[in-house]
């Protein structure tokens, strides 16, 4: 059977050798390697739920009167977008479940890429010759964001009003050409015409799609044409050997089987922990605003970075060069992602180390890396529990404001204070290391000698 | 005595195992390795299978069923655990049911320099017939770069994009009433001290951003208005455009000491960003990110009692660009 469609397969396309080669593929075996496979099949399930939403939804700005099953909302005024959006929570079989199975699985995919960037990050993953792949995934995770964004702004509920307002805002800040930009996106001033919703739309389940799958493809591509790195974990492991498990039989039920772990867990996610529950936040009308308003987590550190901001437009005469959301909503995620690019180049300038890398570094083996990174990383996060200050101020009843010149004081000083630290523990690290070879080698020495004096005394 | 047995166990082992092995297939060695039969796992993987089976089939029936009380926790527990199920039968099938081979492979080669050289070598010969390339060249791109900005150009379709004017347009105009959400005209003697009302200029379009306001009601002891806004206090009545400047959220909370003593100042916050602005000076920001002032509508109040504009907002409203301080939106006073 499996001769015959082997057969079948390399008759038309002669592609048997290519076929033996992927099937014998190696797959070191290290479980921080799984962290990007999940991000995949959270794609996998982020396209096949998506696809069934799309089949329901309406990218209309018409308004419209709520005659649905959610009482609260009957006779209310609304889009079409948000109509539909409701009708799939509360009319479409399954509906709701593939809803919240798609906004579940958005949340994960980011969490996902990130923890995978951070493995690539601490174990110099990105070096060369794989700073090409290294570069590409950054710009999935730049898209993903947006992707992200664009999708819970097109339900237009509430929420989704208000986080589109900050990102007008955001884009008018932009430096010379802000105004103009978003009068373009939006066809004139906030909230804009009809058409910006057909055009989120569009973006969201076609253009940024088929972006992520095309760099997402790139990705793959190079990952296998450079092969895995891999963590020197036995003396078998070299930079010119990689060991590993091969696709085919070993890899193959360990990733369907971790496939269908993660689409199992996102539709039991989905399907029995609300999220978003968009009945409840109403419609969107740019004279309505919700109180203790958070996005989804991935934008929690724009949401950070906007609040943190001092008053303060940057003026000259008459012309405002730079105004405030432009610091938070786009310098600050922009100096985050300008960093990530450029550190493998400045690594490789402050260490002179400009080699091939395909044993991976643990964290203390380059204490550089690990110190400035964790510095980044503490900024970035201190940046992020930042955003979620009003509801500490809610539940804690610590003062907002007073938190938010902490914060201010505690960006700038932890980095560095977690920076020392994370060094200094590096290097403690390699030394214990160093200390417990020079032991285990004075003990087999010292056996040697002891067995040699034994046996001396036999013979004499 | 029991090492004598182990030798003839084992060799009559051999023996069977010879005798049963498959002739090998066309004389080839063995690619993957032989591994220990585990029955026990393999019935483990089984009965996983089946379970997954079964909590698809319950899928697909509460599916139809359509009646139960929690339709999407059903749909999702039976989904979602068919899922796992099959997880944990491919997982076992790994672990156990399976020969887990750690080979060793070699990493490929990082560069090929003589590929790159013919690659090099291919793209310089094929020029050998130019005589002026670099002129040749420069008519490349100039014809690369035009189409690229033509076929780009269509993009201006989208939107306004070079006409300003429409940030700094607003509904109001002197005169024009303030209404509630329902369109009924808000009356001064209705307004009172530690509340905000939300209004919008009669018969325009809510959503407009420059439309809705907040009016608050403050002791026009307590007023300190700027000198070019202080004439319009009506009985103490300020009205502020409810787009915050700093990202264009609705402002929907209001500081008074009414509810928070230690906080000294009456404000307006918006739950965006907490960007705070002072009601009593004419809407100074006193904490957040906003870099500009709330702009405020100066108002009055009718022979009827009830609320009017009194001209234009003192400045644009909603967030910054770079034009926002050029110029104010205009006087509407002849209307």
């Amino acid at each position: 059977m499996i001769r015959k469609l082997v057969g079948f397969l390399d008759r038309r396309s002669g592609t048997a050798p290519l076929l033996r080669k992927t099937l014998r593929y190696l797959f070191p075996d290290h479980w921080s390697f799984l962290l990007g496979e999940v991000a995949l099949y959270a794609f996998v399930v982020l396209v096949a739920t998506g696809t069934y939403l799309a089949l329901f939804y309406r990218d209309s700005t018409k308004d419209v009167v709520y005659h649905g099953p959610y009482a609260p909302l009957q006779g209310q005024h609304m889009t079409e977008a948000y109509h539909s959006a409701l009708d799939l929570s509360f009319t479409v079989k399954a509906g709701l479940l593939m809803r919240q199975t798609h906004h579940w699985a958005a949340n994960i995919f980011v969490a996902a890429i990130v923890l995978h960037l951070l493995r690539i990050f601490f174990t110099g993953a990105y070096r060369k010759p794989r700073g090409l792949t290294y570069v590409i995934g950054l710009l999935m995770l730049f898209t993903v964001l947006l992707e992200g964004y664009l999708g819970y702004s097109l339900v237009d509920d509430l929420l989704s009003g208000m986080g589109l307002a900050i990102g007008y805002g955001v884009a008018l800040s932009i430096p010379f050409v802000g105004a103009n930009l978003a009068a373009l996106i939006w066809d004139g001033p906030f909230p804009g015409s009809p058409a910006f919703f057909s055009r989120m739309y569009i973006a969201h389940v076609f253009i940024l799609p088929a972006l992520i799958a095309t760099l997402l493809a790139l990705h793959l591509a190079l990952v296998a044409l450079r092969h895995h790195t891999q963590f020197k974990q036995t003396p078998r492991e070299t930079q010119r050997k990689i060991v590993g498990v091969p696709t085919y039989p070993g890899q193959t039920p360990r990733s369907l089987g971790l496939l269908s772990f993660v689409v199992g867990t996102l539709f039991l996610l989905g399907g029995l922990v609300q999220i978003n529950p968009i009945w409840l936040w109403g419609p969107y009308h740019t004279y309505a605003a919700e109180n203790g308003a958070q996005p989804d987590w991935y934008l929690g550190w724009l949401i950070g970075a906007l609040r943190l901001m001092p008053s303060w437009d940057f003026v000259i005469g008459h012309y405002t060069l730079v105004p405030n959301p432009f610091w938070g909503g786009a310098a600050f995620p922009l100096l985050v992602f300008g960093f990530l690019l450029l550190w493998p180049a400045l690594e490789r300038r402050f260490t002179g180390d400009d080699g091939y890398h395909n044993l991976l570094d643990r964290p203390r083996d380059a204490p550089m890396r690990t110190a400035v990174g964790l510095g980044v990383f503490t900024g970035v996060l201190l940046v992020f529990l930042a955003g979620a200050s009003d509801r500490v101020d809610v539940m804690f009843g610590i003062g907002y404001s007073a938190q938010i010149w902490v914060y201010r004081v505690l960006v700038f000083v932890a980095p560095v204070v977690v920076g020392l630290i994370a060094y200094r523990v590096c290097i403690e690290l390699q030394k214990g290391e160093e200390v417990e070879r020079e032991r285990k080698r004075a003990e087999a020495e010292a056996d040697a000698i002891s067995r040699r004096d034994q046996l001396a005394r036999e013979y004499v | 005595m029991s090492r004598a047995k182990d030798f003839l166990v084992s060799g009559a082992v051999l023996l069977v195992s010879r005798l049963r092995r498959k002739p090998k297939l066309h004389g080839r060695e063995r690619v993957v390795p032989t591994g220990a039969a585990s029955p026990g796992w393999e019935l483990v993987a089984l009965l996983l299978l089946l379970a997954a089976a079964l909590c698809a089939v319950g899928f697909i029936v509460v599916y139809v069923l359509d009646r139960l009380s929690h339709q999407t926790q059903w749909l999702g527990l039976s989904l979602g655990l068919s899922f796992v199920f099959l997880a944990a039968a491919l997982i076992v099938t790994a672990k156990h049911l399976i020969v887990t081979e750690e080979l060793e492979d070699d990493y490929p080669l990082v560069e090929y320099p003589e590929e790159q050289e013919t690659i090099a070598q291919v793209v310089d010969e094929s020029g050998s017939r130019l005589t002026r390339s670099g002129l040749f060249k420069l008519g490349l791109g100039a014809a690369g770069g035009a189409i690229g900005l033509a076929v780009l150009t269509p993009i201006a379709s989208l939107g306004p994009g070079i006409d300003m004017d429409a940030f700094v347009r607003t509904p109001w105009r002197r005169g024009r009433r303030l209404v509630d959400e329902q369109g009924r005209p808000l009356r001064a003697a209705d307004i009172e001290e530690d509340t905000f009302y939300t209004a919008f200029p009669e018969h325009a379009d809510k959503e407009e951003l420059a439309s809705s306001l907040v009016v608050v009601r403050l002791p026009e002891s307590e007023l300190r208005l700027p000198p070019e806004l202080a004439r319009f206090p009506a009985n103490g009545i300020v009205a502020y455009s409810k787009i915050c400047t700093h990202a264009g959220c609705a402002i929907n909370l209001y500081r008074t000491p009414l509810f928070k003593p230690i906080e000294p100042k009456p404000a307006l916050v918006c739950p965006c960003h907490y960007s705070t602005f002072d009601v009593a000076t004419g809407g100074d920001v006193l904490f957040g990110p906003a870099g500009r002032k709330l702009p405020m509508l100066p108002i009055y109040v009718d022979a009827n009692g009830e609320l009017r504009a009194a001209g234009n907002f003192d400045g644009p409203v909603g967030p910054s660009w770079w034009g926002v301080r050029m110029r104010k939106p205009e006087n509407g006073s002849g209307a």
